[in-house]
């Protein structure tokens, strides 16, 4: 019959097929990354498999960091996740407590027999992604820390030195009054993320507790206590800078509107990833751009401590055969190996993941010849990180972010002082922290 | 619910004829939906390691938080702005192309081609345009009426902003459907309607408008079924809900709870409601409204 | 036309041209941002007139590759989005019409539970059911195809209720006239419903293809080959970047171009508005 003709040759030709297919074992994963930083991204799983022939990444565009990770759950639970998801650190805390559900990225080494030594990451890098012994539980890839970016025309006219940035917030605060009163530009200073740089970057900067349990990292049961005097000062001051138009607000989230804001020279300072440096070099043909760390409080002890770092880190989902832990591996030691690392470093302007990779850097001409692409390593490495300034991790930290977002916004329409957003902040993330408790616990 | 007076007399051809879309609803619909009424009874961790049952837990935390209660009214007030504009709009812009014979054709095309943009894509457009640096909108405010936009601050200014945004996408797709209504009224009742002496304002409200009824009756359910489901992209680009939750409509909420924070079952207790809110909507709709709707 | 007069001609024209203006603004900005530099757009007031740059932006798009940011050639993703808005517009025309016809011209047992059950797919966007959404179409085997692209999506109850409505507008006299000649109903259906229902099968068209073009979240949900991915999917993946700037001359050529075949189905099926237009002035 014909039927069975064809059933059996196509039964043959998928034979075939997985034959073919088994002897390369094939890696999904999943990435969040669009635009350029897509393209690179692919760019790697292709150098990895022209490397050698035993595995083949297959990378994946799955979306927004949101679309990804949501969609790598979804996945799960429908027994079709990928090896390897891109999870933005905001998702640490969903992550790291769905155990069963992840393979740690140091087990991974164990099981596999990999060759892989922890202490060659950089500590303010790794310790974000470890568990309090230190472990690394997921793969660090894209990771970058806030700077300040300055406009050294603006500067120039206002006259200031344009070869120095403010180091402190009382500089920040003189330097802009001069700027504006000059009529060198209408706006001293914007943010993006200003959950972020504003709050968790400024509480690291200033060694100041995030949440207790070390914040976070020491268990589900912590509280956040970031209604602290030294940061209800900071906010004060924002909203009454915000009022007098010495700092103009950005928008909630990532900040929107900031960029534009500083590329089309209305306000001159602006705080913002260290990544997006090449973004504001291209956007910036008009005038010359200077680079700084964030300001900190001089009066303030401890400060400036050093910043913590943002992005996203490769997480290894389990379920997957043996093979294809071993395929997951190799490809890790390949991304970290400081060749791919000081390549990937210098293409997309991301944080250096090891010592190697950073000195290789180094040893290129890298820094010399891109003034300000070593400040936020710098910022990040200036002090041994302690146990406010390592990161944070708390469960439902994505919609903790939107409650700050949403306080801060109260805060600048007036609606409450500094002490009341806040501890509103304090008393509404709490909540939600109890919630992811309850249901991881 | 209405039928013909006269009908068909088969008994399995109805069946047969509503197979397909039945077994779609059924197994890409029903089937999910289920789950989700499931979901909203379980306390879950996101990858559904552990899952507690809860009862109704997730429902009384929701109708005991104020913030809820607060998005039902911004939803209330977001829905019927939106639809009040959509629809007004496009059935002015409706009225005006009837009127015309030749040039009918390349208005329709210039009104309709907004509609081909993708949702995805309009956010950024908007986004563009009322960007308080660069945007145009709040340079032309600022200049001709002295007006300080600020959508990141401002709860009305965000408010209008989404309502504009929303609409918007909506006004194309109800002035085909307007124009398509227009069409099939007989011009011979509204050229009787003129010789009797009728002015057109007053054969809008007596005959047009009438007649139009099925027309608006669909959109409107369309309409409010948009305002309440599919608006979160909109929202998404443009204010994420702020400030302060100004602009946060129940579907956000749902849509930030369940796929961005990973809160299956409140999300699913959400949906639930909000299901609930829109059967009882709808009834209410085919009961009352239905009933003085003119075929 | 009913009668002549001047000023209401006017005032719908004015009526008209400020619509135009006002609903087919954002389309504009994007048209002018696909024709400046990159930066244009974030570094000063956005421009309102062409800039220099069209030929640059759209012969890179037409290049693809990393310089334009699209690792998938514009032609595959215009294919695939034409099979996907072709094969859901068709098919929930198809499938809805039947159901309607099923609701409207017949009275059977568990007529308003079908018509309820239809109707309340309307509502509940894909992301709010994500996760049990996921599974069906995973049970099914459906990720990766062109049959879990399209066929979950004709599920929707706008057409039937659409066609629900203009059924029940259609004067009772052509059923009873069909009755006496002796027409059964599916001759009645085809003779009589389909022929007086082509303008609202046109409109319908219209909608229908531009939902199905404009898929966004669904194909990236179900699909992770790059081969089936739709030019919506790709113009939010250009836009999505993270830690930089998205190069908006690109961007908007894409959207530019990806706008050319829903108008073109808008304009096309004009001609049978026109025609309806025609047939009621007889």
């Amino acid at each position: 019959m014909k039927f069975s003709k064809i059933a059996a040759a196509t039964a043959a030709s998928v034979l075939a097929l997985s034959a073919q297919a088994s002897a390369q074992t094939q890696i999904d994963w999943w990435h969040a990354m669009g635009g350029e930083l897509g393209e690179k991204t692919e760019a790697l799983a292709t150098a990895f498999n022209a490397s050698q022939s035993d595995y083949v990444v297959v990378p994946s565009y799955r979306g927004s960091y949101t679309e990804t990770m949501t969609g790598a759950i979804a996945a799960f639970r429908a027994g079709e996740q990928p090896n390897i998801v891109q999870v933005f650190e905001v998702g640490t805390g969903t992550m790291m407590a769905a155990q069963g559900a992840i393979v740690p990225v140091h087990q991974l080494m164990e099981q596999t027999g990999t060759p892989f030594d922890p202490s060659a990451f950089l500590p303010a890098v790794v310790g974000y992604y470890a568990d309090p012994q230190g472990n690394m539980l997921s793969m660090p890839f894209n990771s970058s820390t806030p700077i300040l970016y300055y406009n050294k025309n603006v500067f120039e006219a206002a006259g200031l030195d344009p070869e120095q940035a403010p180091r402190t917030w009382a500089e920040v605060e003189a330097f802009s009054r001069q700027i504006m009163s000059s009529g060198a530009a209408d706006c001293g200073f914007t943010t993006g993320w200003v959950s972020w740089a504003q709050l968790e970057n400024f509480s690291a900067w200033h060694n100041q507790q995030i949440g207790t349990l070390q914040n976070g990292f020491g268990g589900l049961e912590t509280e956040l206590t970031v209604n602290g005097p030294v940061t209800v000062r900071h906010w004060d001051n924002l909203a009454a800078w915000q009022e007098e138009g010495v700092f103009q607000y950005g928008g909630p989230g990532g900040g929107a509107d900031a960029p534009p804001a500083f590329y089309a020279q209305q306000c001159a300072m602006y705080m913002n990833s260290s990544a997006s440096r090449a973004g504001v070099l291209n956007n910036t043909p008009d005038f010359e751009v200077g680079f700084g760390m964030l300001p900190y409080y001089e009066d303030v002890a401890g400060a400036p401590q050093n910043s913590i770092i943002g992005g996203a880190t490769l997480w290894v989902l389990a379920g997957g055969t043996a093979e294809e832990e071993a395929g997951v591996a190799a490809f890790f030691n390949f991304l970290s190996s400081p060749e791919v690392q000081a390549q990937w470093h210098q293409d997309t302007g991301y944080l250096p993941i090891t010592q190697a990779a950073y000195e290789l850097s180094e040893a290129q001409g890298y820094y010399a010849a891109n003034p300000g692409a070593d400040v936020s390593i710098n910022q990040m490495n200036l002090n041994p990180p302690t146990e406010n300034s390592r990161g944070l991790r708390f469960g439902n930290y994505v919609q903790i972010r939107t409650i700050i977002d949403e306080e801060f916004q109260r805060l600048l329409a007036g609606e409450v002082d500094a002490q009341g957003a806040l501890d509103a902040v304090v008393e509404r993330g709490n909540t939600l922290i109890r919630d992811f408790e309850d249901a991881n616990g | 619910m209405q039928t013909k007076r006269t009908i068909f007399g088969n008994k399995g051809l109805p069946y047969l004829l509503l197979a397909p879309q039945l077994i779609i609803t059924g197994i890409f619909f029903l089937w999910p939906a289920g789950q989700a009424v499931y979901m909203s009874f379980l306390r879950e961790d996101a990858f559904g390691m552990s899952s507690t049952f809860v009862g109704l837990r997730n429902y009384t935390r929701l109708l005991d938080n104020a913030e809820y209660l607060d998005s039902v009214k911004v939803t209330l007030v977001f829905s019927v702005a939106t639809v009040v504009l959509a629809l007004g709009l496009s059935l002015v812009l409706a009225l005006a192309v009837d009127r015309m014979i030749r040039s009918a054709r390349g208005y329709t095309t210039l009104l309709v081609w907004p509609y081909a943009v993708a949702p995805a894509v309009a956010g950024i457009l908007w986004w563009f345009i009322f960007n308080p640096t660069i945007g145009i909108m709040p340079y032309v405010l600022e200049n001709l009426f002295g007006y300080d936009w600020n959508h990141s601050l401002d709860p009305d200014d965000a408010m209008t902003l989404v309502v504009i945004a929303s609409a918007w996408k909506q006004i194309s797709y109800n002035f085909l459907f307007f124009v398509a209504g227009l069409q099939s009224i007989p011009t011979s009742l509204r050229e009787a309607a003129a010789i009797d002496g009728a002015g057109p304002f007053k054969r809008f409200w007596t005959i047009t408008l009438p007649l139009l009824s099925p027309t608006t009756f669909f959109l409107l359910v369309v309409n409010v079924v948009y305002t309440l489901f599919e608006t979160f992209a909109v929202i998404d680009a443009t204010t994420e809900g702020g400030p302060a939750q100004a602009t946060n409509i129940l579907v956000y909420k749902v849509f930030q709870d369940g796929y961005v924070g990973l809160n299956f079952g409140s999300s699913s207790a959400q949906s639930v409601i909000l299901m609930g809110l829109v059967v009882v909507l709808t009834f209410i709709q085919f009961r009352f409204v239905e009933r003085r709707v003119t075929y | 036309m009913v009668e002549n007069q001047r000023w209401l001609d006017y005032l719908a024209h004015a009526v008209l041209i400020l619509g135009v203006l006002l609903v087919a603004f954002p389309v504009y900005v994007a048209i002018i941002a696909s024709t400046h530099e990159p930066g244009a757009f974030v570094t000063g007031t956005i421009p309102l007139l062409p800039g220099a740059n069209t030929l640059d932006s759209y012969a890179g798009v037409f290049a693809g590759g990393v310089a334009s940011q699209m690792s998938v050639p514009i032609g595959v993703m215009l294919a695939n989005s034409m099979i996907m808005a072709l094969a859901i517009a068709f098919g929930k025309i198809v499938i809805s019409i039947l159901s309607a016809f099923a609701i409207v011209y017949f009275r059977f047992p568990f007529r308003v539970l079908a018509f309820w059950m239809i109707f309340i797919t309307l509502m509940l966007p894909v992301e709010v059911r994500i996760v049990p959404t996921f599974e069906v179409i995973a049970n099914l085997n459906l990720l990766n195809s062109y049959a879990g692209l399209t066929v979950p999506l004709m599920a929707s109850a706008t057409a039937t209720f659409l066609f629900r409505q203009v059924f029940l507008t259609m004067p009772d006299e052509l059923m009873e006239a069909a009755r006496i000649d002796g027409a059964g109903p599916m001759k009645f259906f085809r003779d009589i419903l389909l022929p007086m229902s082509q303008t609202n099968i046109a409109a319908l068209f219209v909608i229908l293809f531009i939902y199905g073009w404009n898929q966004y979240l669904w194909p990236i949900l179900v699909t992770t080959d790059d081969s089936y991915q739709t030019i919506v999917a790709g113009i939010k993946r250009m836009s999505d970047v993270v830690d930089s700037e998205p190069l908006w001359n690109y961007i908007m050529a894409v959207t530019v171009l990806a706008m050319v075949p829903p108008v073109a189905v808008v304009i096309f099926m004009q001609r049978l508005f026109v025609k309806g237009l025609v047939d009621s002035e007889k």
